[in-house]
């Protein structure tokens, strides 16, 4: 069958693609300038026997192929190393920080596709209206503006002492507030706001105008017109013919921004004090943090991966064409 | 000035076309506007009377540009008229009507490809007029009638095909078939077989012809090829910047052409050993429905003009200032020109 046959080769693709990174994590670490050793040692001053000896507990002193087997093979069996920063070992500490980005990435992605894509949609087919101008200008200027500065701005007029101060200025919970039922959810509600918003803004744009110029391609050809023709209503010439054609674009561009989004909620965490992975990415480059760094670095690529291949398999689905190509 | 034809239609006229006028203005750009720069109107169709009788099969040539299309789309109730009237079986159509209307009167159009959604199988693509108008009846009973009528047999075996696992000619049937599900009283194509492989073109042809001796079918065909014309109609339609210029039987219209613009269309034919030099080939400025010029709008690139035939008929003046009608010239062949 077509259908299997594409599956297996994207699902191959992807785990090609995943042992490149594999392979381009360990040399990107191994050419950055400086070694580990001596920069654990010069934070806490030790003699230069104790650096060699940290060197040997390392295995930097073994041959570059030896250091890469012990590599591979660790990070198989997800053991990423011990945190220089932190003193555990790199899958807990990131366990402890994947959650807040998780939830900021998740509620940002759903939020701004779905409001991107109604914006887009009800756009083109208002095509010229005041509403399409109007959300026109609003897509190109948060499309165009860097989503740190969106987070300062949003930040001066509602959080601060000199705003609104409608909500907290950072962080995912007020210290000491409470930690469960409904009274934590709605904390972390409060918290979360702020950022969401950033994020959602900062990618909707893109989304509607996306959505607006496929759609109004896909509304010019003749099968949208056959279907009128034959007397279908408007609203269901958009809803069963127009829109899950047009959707096509859309939803590789959404799953292939979806790396995107992790990067951009590395600025975001960064104005809002969230602590997640970005923020955490920040504070393992203060550090230097290299093993954290590479523990992460690897999941934000798998998370590439395995978004592109989520892509392209709700593709297959969404066109029957792609299955035989 | 009506345009009755005999044709092979029995019966009055299923469709009737009064005065129609279709002007599209110039979509206004976001530059444009902020320079204050006026829209433009195109008279895409300016002025139309067309009949098509029961059973009968008329090919609406020229070309593109000339507003065939607009015409064609202004019939199916997709483009808005300007002003002007369609009668559907006697009645003017009303927006009340357009439903059932949709039911009797099918469309099919030049790219098959892009007729069919591609998300579809070919199944759901036919089903979906049953589906709309809610016909009663077994639906894949329905559909399998649909196709095999459109030469796709056995009809099961593209049920679940998608259109792009069929060839071209095939989604061409597969688009028949969707009209003829709904076992309408005329066909509307917009160009039928202008993008088949011309292996392919004949057996549409034949097809169409055979639809309209089995069910009694009208077909209006929207052509820019007057061989077409010849081969299928039975009366042809020339129009020239959104007006008919000529109309009549396919055979008098194509082998004793009344209209100069008929005259240079028919001109440019290949022929089996014929050679291009000696012909009259058309001068002047390309048609510009914005910009329709007064008088005999085919007046600037006419040869009769050009040749000073005009002159010497004293019938410049004529051409410039007064919009010729059709006039009946020859029985059922109706020609608007001032020199015929």
């Amino acid at each position: 069958m077509g259908a299997r046959r594409y599956l297996t080769a994207k699902v191959v693709q992807a785990l090609f693609t995943l042992a490149f990174v594999l392979v381009f994590n360990f040399f990107l670490f191994r050419i950055l300038p400086g070694n580990p050793a001596q920069i654990l040692a010069r934070q806490r001053r030790l003699p230069v026997e104790a650096v060699r000896e940290l060197e040997r507990d390392f295995g930097l002193k073994d041959p570059l192929p030896q250091q890469f087997v012990n590599y591979a093979g660790d990070t198989l069996r997800a053991n990423f190393g011990i945190s220089f920063k932190f003193r555990r070992p790199v899958g807990e500490v990131i366990q402890g920080r994947i959650w807040p980005t998780v939830l900021l990435v998740g509620v940002a992605t759903i939020g701004s596709t779905v409001i991107g894509l109604l914006i887009g949609i009800y756009g083109a087919w208002r095509r010229g209206s005041g509403f399409d101008m109007g959300s026109l200008g609003f897509s190109l200027v948060t499309y165009a503006m860097p989503e740190f500065w969106l987070g300062m701005i949003l930040l001066i007029l509602f959080a601060s002492t000199s705003g609104l101060e409608l909500f907290p200025l950072g962080n995912i919970r007020t210290p000491g507030g409470p930690a469960s039922g409904i009274a934590h959810l709605l904390d972390v509600g409060r918290h979360l706001f702020l950022p969401a918003l950033t994020l959602i803004l900062a990618l909707l744009g893109e989304y509607a105008l996306i959505m607006r110029s496929s759609l109004l391609d896909v509304m010019g050809d003749d099968y949208i017109v056959t279907a009128r023709a034959k007397g279908l209503r408007e609203a269901q010439v958009l809803r069963r013919h127009a829109v899950p054609n047009a959707l096509l674009p859309t939803v590789t561009l959404v799953a292939l921004n979806l790396g995107f989004v992790v990067s951009g909620a590395i600025t975001v965490e960064t104005v809002f004090s969230w602590p997640g992975l970005g923020l955490l990415t920040v504070e393992a480059l203060q550090a230097p943090d290299y093993p954290l760094l590479q523990g992460l670095f690897l999941l934000f690529s798998v998370a590439v991966i395995v978004a592109n291949l989520i892509a392209d398999l709700i593709y297959g689905y969404l066109d029957p064409r792609v299955r035989v190509a | 000035m009506s345009a009755t034809g005999e044709g092979r239609g029995d019966g009055g006229p299923v469709l009737e076309v009064r005065d129609l006028h279709v002007s599209f203005s110039g979509r206004q750009g976001l530059g444009a506007g902020l320079l204050g720069r006026s829209a433009t109107t195109a008279r895409a169709v300016d002025g139309v009377d067309l009949e098509v009788a029961r059973g009968e099969i008329v090919a609406l040539a020229g070309e593109s540009g000339c507003g065939k299309t607009t015409l064609a789309r202004a019939i199916m109730g997709l483009v808005k008229p300007a002003s002007g009237e369609i009668r559907y079986a006697g009645r003017p159509l009303r927006h009340r009507d357009l439903r059932e209307f949709r039911r009797k009167v099918q469309m099919v159009f030049q790219d098959p490809t892009g007729a069919l959604n591609p998300r579809q199988t070919i199944y759901e693509s036919v089903a979906e007029g049953l589906r709309i108008h809610k016909v009663s009846g077994e639906e894949d009973v329905l559909v399998s009638k649909a196709l095999a009528d459109a030469g796709l047999r056995p009809p099961e075996r593209f049920f679940l095909l998608y259109p792009h696992e069929v060839s071209g000619g095939q989604r061409q049937r597969v688009v028949i078939a969707g009209a003829l599900a709904l076992e309408p009283e005329m066909i509307v194509a917009d160009e039928p077989v202008s993008n088949l492989d011309a292996s392919v073109r004949g057996e549409i042809l034949a097809l169409l012809l055979k639809l309209r001796d089995r069910f009694g079918l009208s077909l209006l065909i929207v052509t820019h090829d007057l061989g077409l014309a010849w081969t299928v109609a039975d009366r042809v339609a020339v129009m020239y910047l959104g007006r008919i210029v000529e109309v009549g039987p396919a055979e008098d219209v194509l082998t004793r052409p009344l209209h100069p613009y008929t005259k240079a269309l028919l001109q440019v034919l290949p022929e089996a050993g014929g050679d291009l030099s000696g012909r009259s080939i058309l001068l002047g400025e390309p048609p510009d429905p914005t910009r329709i010029p007064p008088g005999c709008r085919f007046h600037p690139r006419c040869p009769e003009v050009q040749s000073g035939r005009a002159a010497e008929l004293g019938m410049e003046e004529r051409n410039r200032t007064e919009v010729p009608l059709l006039r009946e010239i020859r029985p059922a062949h109706f020609v608007a020109c001032h020199l015929a």
